[in-house]
């Protein structure tokens, strides 16, 4: 049943909804709690961009270099994301190999890509753009210093799973948490992509 | 839709809802302090919300103090008074409310209600509490560092929440501003978890349309919240970036005693309209589980089935839904483009036709129902009459050309608080009368339930009436006095003095409530498991209190709706949810 047909049953009538029917969706709780969690962070994510472009339509706006640098450090999340979905679909596939490089890989890159991230910072305030010295400045520092928050976030469990995964554990019990992983640092990679464009056009 | 016998559903599959391995406390410290069951934490967030909320009662007090008998009190100031001002709006909304309804009442209610032995994710609901817990005790910490809370509103608009001439600019808007983001990081642990309990942990045969109405109310109200807090986390972040990095987002130029301070070129509306695309839902999020949860009571003790069910579900969905595209009826007065008004008046009348509709049904509950005045009917009804009264003056606040007169005066109060502050506190009162036996096993005494209804809700008019008086002789609010003025005349101040005197004593009156709570933990009399003889499954628990797990070795299975109420032909006069058809001869019409 759809949803709006489920929002239609009469539930006064004795046997609508009856036992068979499967309550809630088919998939583990944690996924569902993914997909909303990321649905919270896209609202948050927007309600910046929609800020960004309200303050940039003012007259002291003065858009900010953009490091070369950027270029790399985007290949480097997509490493981590094509690594992280490496990894999963080896552990559908029950290869532990595949698996661990894939993390192993994927959390390099990401590392790598936190630093890089670290370093355009330094790189654009050793060419004066403050954050206080213009709001363009300082919606770049916010809005690419909450997404790193966010990788942060994503590294704690990628560094619990990766320990159990070494300490011993088999490749089921490690599988729902990698594809979940993975959905989170592609969905990271897209915000990324759009924050750099968004950087890039204006 | 076809009928069928009930033999039909004698056959039960196997249970698609897996056991889940429950966390089991192994000492003290974890089984009543860092607890991960449902119903401790409920107990702790409801506990922390009414703690900080008597700070709330007590700012009240301060402040019709000084409004009641201005120039009489030495140790309050204008910028006390600001404090006042602001620490009470946000105590009383965000940490009280919002953290009663969903913290408390979704921890509480939805697992016993849906059937479920726990939240789905314990851990992260503990680490809930903790985290809002933090930001309670650093919201309190703003009253011990220099300069003190902050008084910018409880808007915290920009520029003057974060410029020297507004009290606690120095640290208390900062304060403010670090406890609300570390709110909204606890609440969105605690949202995700109320959201995926409701949708995955229902108990075999609790479909969506057979929920009770309280939990529609909580998950809709969840969902809002978890979409409209990242808002005020937004504006949030930007104002203290403002505030501490001397970041220009909302900040114009200032000249300031003739210096010209670092900030430049921001516009302080965006934070208006990023503050009230969260405030506006922020009415909901509060308004909607008490919608569902009066819907419960009133339903339960007029021995009736709810009118219109499904409409009941719709209208939630509708209003949660329009809630997000009427936030600016909050800026009719700031400068926004004119056309903006006449979109969002609009809007915000269409919100009145589902509100209106939910107002309809409760009372053809009631309609013919064998009413018994329960003091949990009493706040229920009370809350009828507080919500039809706060909602009729919110349509006039919505149309532009009424609200620009009305809208920096006491009408605007009036009507806020009568719709968001006593209308829901009603309801939260009723809650308690009602599951207070579930959750302790012993009734409330009915006579000191008695007294404190009346007194509460014969007060909260005494209270909020004149002040729509007062609005229309144009007594602005925010004021810190009057002074003398050609338009209002002398007889305000005795109309203000009158609601100053009924404050004091309304507010000492709680005090008999809560007599009441700690008397009736070993002197009330014992309730059994389901004392009000209600259908929904939190009163077919084995034990009472519910137990570690909730329901004993078995979860219940449902095999029908929760408003079985007065079925012709049936033993009772109720059919508890997980009754089978074959166990009772009555059927359920529909209305």
């Amino acid at each position: 049943m759809s949803i709006i047909d489920k929002l239609m049953v009469k539930p006064w009538i004795a046997d609508q909804g009856a036992l068979e029917e499967q309550n809630g969706f088919a998939q583990p709780a944690k996924k569902i709690a993914l997909w909303i969690f990321l649905a919270v962070v896209s609202v948050l994510f927007s309600l910046f961009i929609s800020a960004y472009f309200m303050r940039m339509e003012l007259a002291d706006w003065r858009p900010l270099a953009d490091p070369g640098l950027l270029w790399i450090n985007t290949a480097l999340l997509i490493v981590s994301s094509v690594a992280l979905q490496w990894a999963r679909v080896s552990a559908d596939r029950g290869q532990f190999s595949g698996l661990k490089f894939g993390l192993l890989i994927a959390g390099a890159a990401t590392l790598a890509f936190l630093a890089g991230q670290y370093v355009a910072w330094q790189q654009l305030i050793a060419l004066g753009y403050f954050a206080s010295s213009n709001p363009a400045n300082a919606f770049y520092y916010l809005l690419t210093g909450l997404h790193g928050l966010h990788l942060l976030g994503g590294l704690v469990v990628w560094g619990m799973t990766t320990n159990k995964l070494m300490g011993g554990s088999q490749v089921d019990e490690v599988r729902v948490t990698v594809e979940l992983c993975a959905i989170y640092w592609h969905f990271l990679l897209l915000v990324w992509l759009i924050l750099f464009g968004l950087l890039l056009a204006t | 839709m076809t009928d069928t016998t009930p033999a039909d559903v004698g056959f039960a599959p196997p249970a698609e809802v897996e056991e889940v391995e429950l966390y089991h406390a192994k000492s003290w410290i974890t089984k009543y302090v860092f607890s991960q069951d449902a119903k401790v934490i409920a107990i702790q967030y409801s506990a922390t919300a009414i703690a900080v909320g008597m700070v709330g009662l007590v700012l009240s007090w301060l402040m019709r103090l000084q409004l009641g008998f201005p120039e009489t009190f030495s140790f309050i100031d204008a910028a006390d008074y600001y404090q006042f001002i602001t620490m009470h709006g946000m105590i009383m909304v965000i940490y009280l409310l919002t953290a009663l309804f969903l913290g408390g009442f979704g921890n509480y209610l939805i697992p016993l209600m849906i059937g479920a032995r726990d939240m789905v994710f314990p851990y992260m609901n503990m680490l809930s509490y903790w985290v809002y817990l933090l930001a309670v005790l650093l919201l309190m910490a703003s009253y011990f560092v220099p300069g003190g809370p902050t008084g910018a509103g409880w808007t915290l608009y920009p520029p003057q929440s974060i410029l020297p001439g507004t009290p606690g600019h120095e640290w208390g808007i900062i304060l403010m501003l670090v406890s609300l983001v570390l709110f909204i990081v606890g609440f969105t642990m605690g949202g995700l978890n109320y959201v995926v309990t409701v949708l995955q942990a229902r108990t075999r045969g609790m479909t969506l349309m057979r929920l009770p109405l309280t939990v529609w109310g909580i998950f809709i109200a969840t969902i809002l919240a978890l979409l409209a807090f990242p808002a005020l986390l937004v504006g949030g972040v930007m104002l203290l970036l403002d505030r501490v990095l001397s970041t220009s987002f909302f900040m114009p130029s200032i000249v300031l005693m003739g210096e010209s301070l670092d900030y430049g070129g921001g516009t302080p509306i965006l934070f208006q309209h990023l503050f009230w695309f969260f405030g506006h839902p922020e009415v909901y999020i509060v308004g909607l589980p008490a919608f569902g949860i009066v819907s419960d009571l009133l339903s339960v003790h007029a021995r009736r089935n709810i009118f219109g069910y499904r409409m009941m579900v719709w209208a939630l969905i509708a209003i949660g839904g329009l809630s997000f595209v009427v936030w600016a009826h909050h800026m009719y007065v700031s400068g926004m483009n004119p056309y903006f008004g006449f979109f969002f008046a609009t809007t915000t009348l269409i919100i009145a036709v589902p509100t209106a509709l939910k107002v309809y049904n409760w009372v053809l509950t009631l309609w013919r129902g064998n009413i018994r005045l329960t003091i949990p009917m009493l706040f229920a009804i009370g809350f009828i009459f507080t919500f039809i009264n706060g909602g009729i003056t919110g349509l006039f606040l919505g149309n532009v050309v009424v609200d620009v007169p009305l809208s920096d005066t006491m009408f605007v109060v009036a009507h806020f608080h009568m719709v968001m502050g006593v209308a829901p506190l009603l309801v939260i009162f009723g809650a308690i009368y009602h599951w207070y036996p579930k959750i302790t096993g012993r009734m409330l005494n009915e006579t000191l339930g008695q007294f404190h209804f009346w007194i509460t809700f014969v007060g909260a008019y005494s209270i909020f009436f004149p002040l729509h008086y007062l609005g229309f002789l144009g007594v602005p609010r925010r004021y810190y006095e009057i002074g003398e003025t050609a338009f209002i005349p002398a007889s305000a101040q005795s109309l203000n003095a009158f609601v100053t005197v009924v404050t004091l004593i309304v507010g000492f009156a709680q005090l008999v409530f809560f007599y009441n709570l700690f008397r009736s933990l070993t002197k009330g009399e014992p309730a059994g498991d389901n004392p009000w003889q209600a259908t929904t499954l939190e009163w077919q628990t084995s034990e009472t209190p519910p137990g570690h797990g909730n329901f004993g070795d078995e979860l219940p299975v449902v095999y029908r709706w929760a408003y079985d109420y007065s079925v012709p032909g049936a033993v009772d006069d109720f059919i508890p949810q997980n009754k089978a058809p074959d166990e009772t001869t009555g059927r359920s019409e529909p209305t």
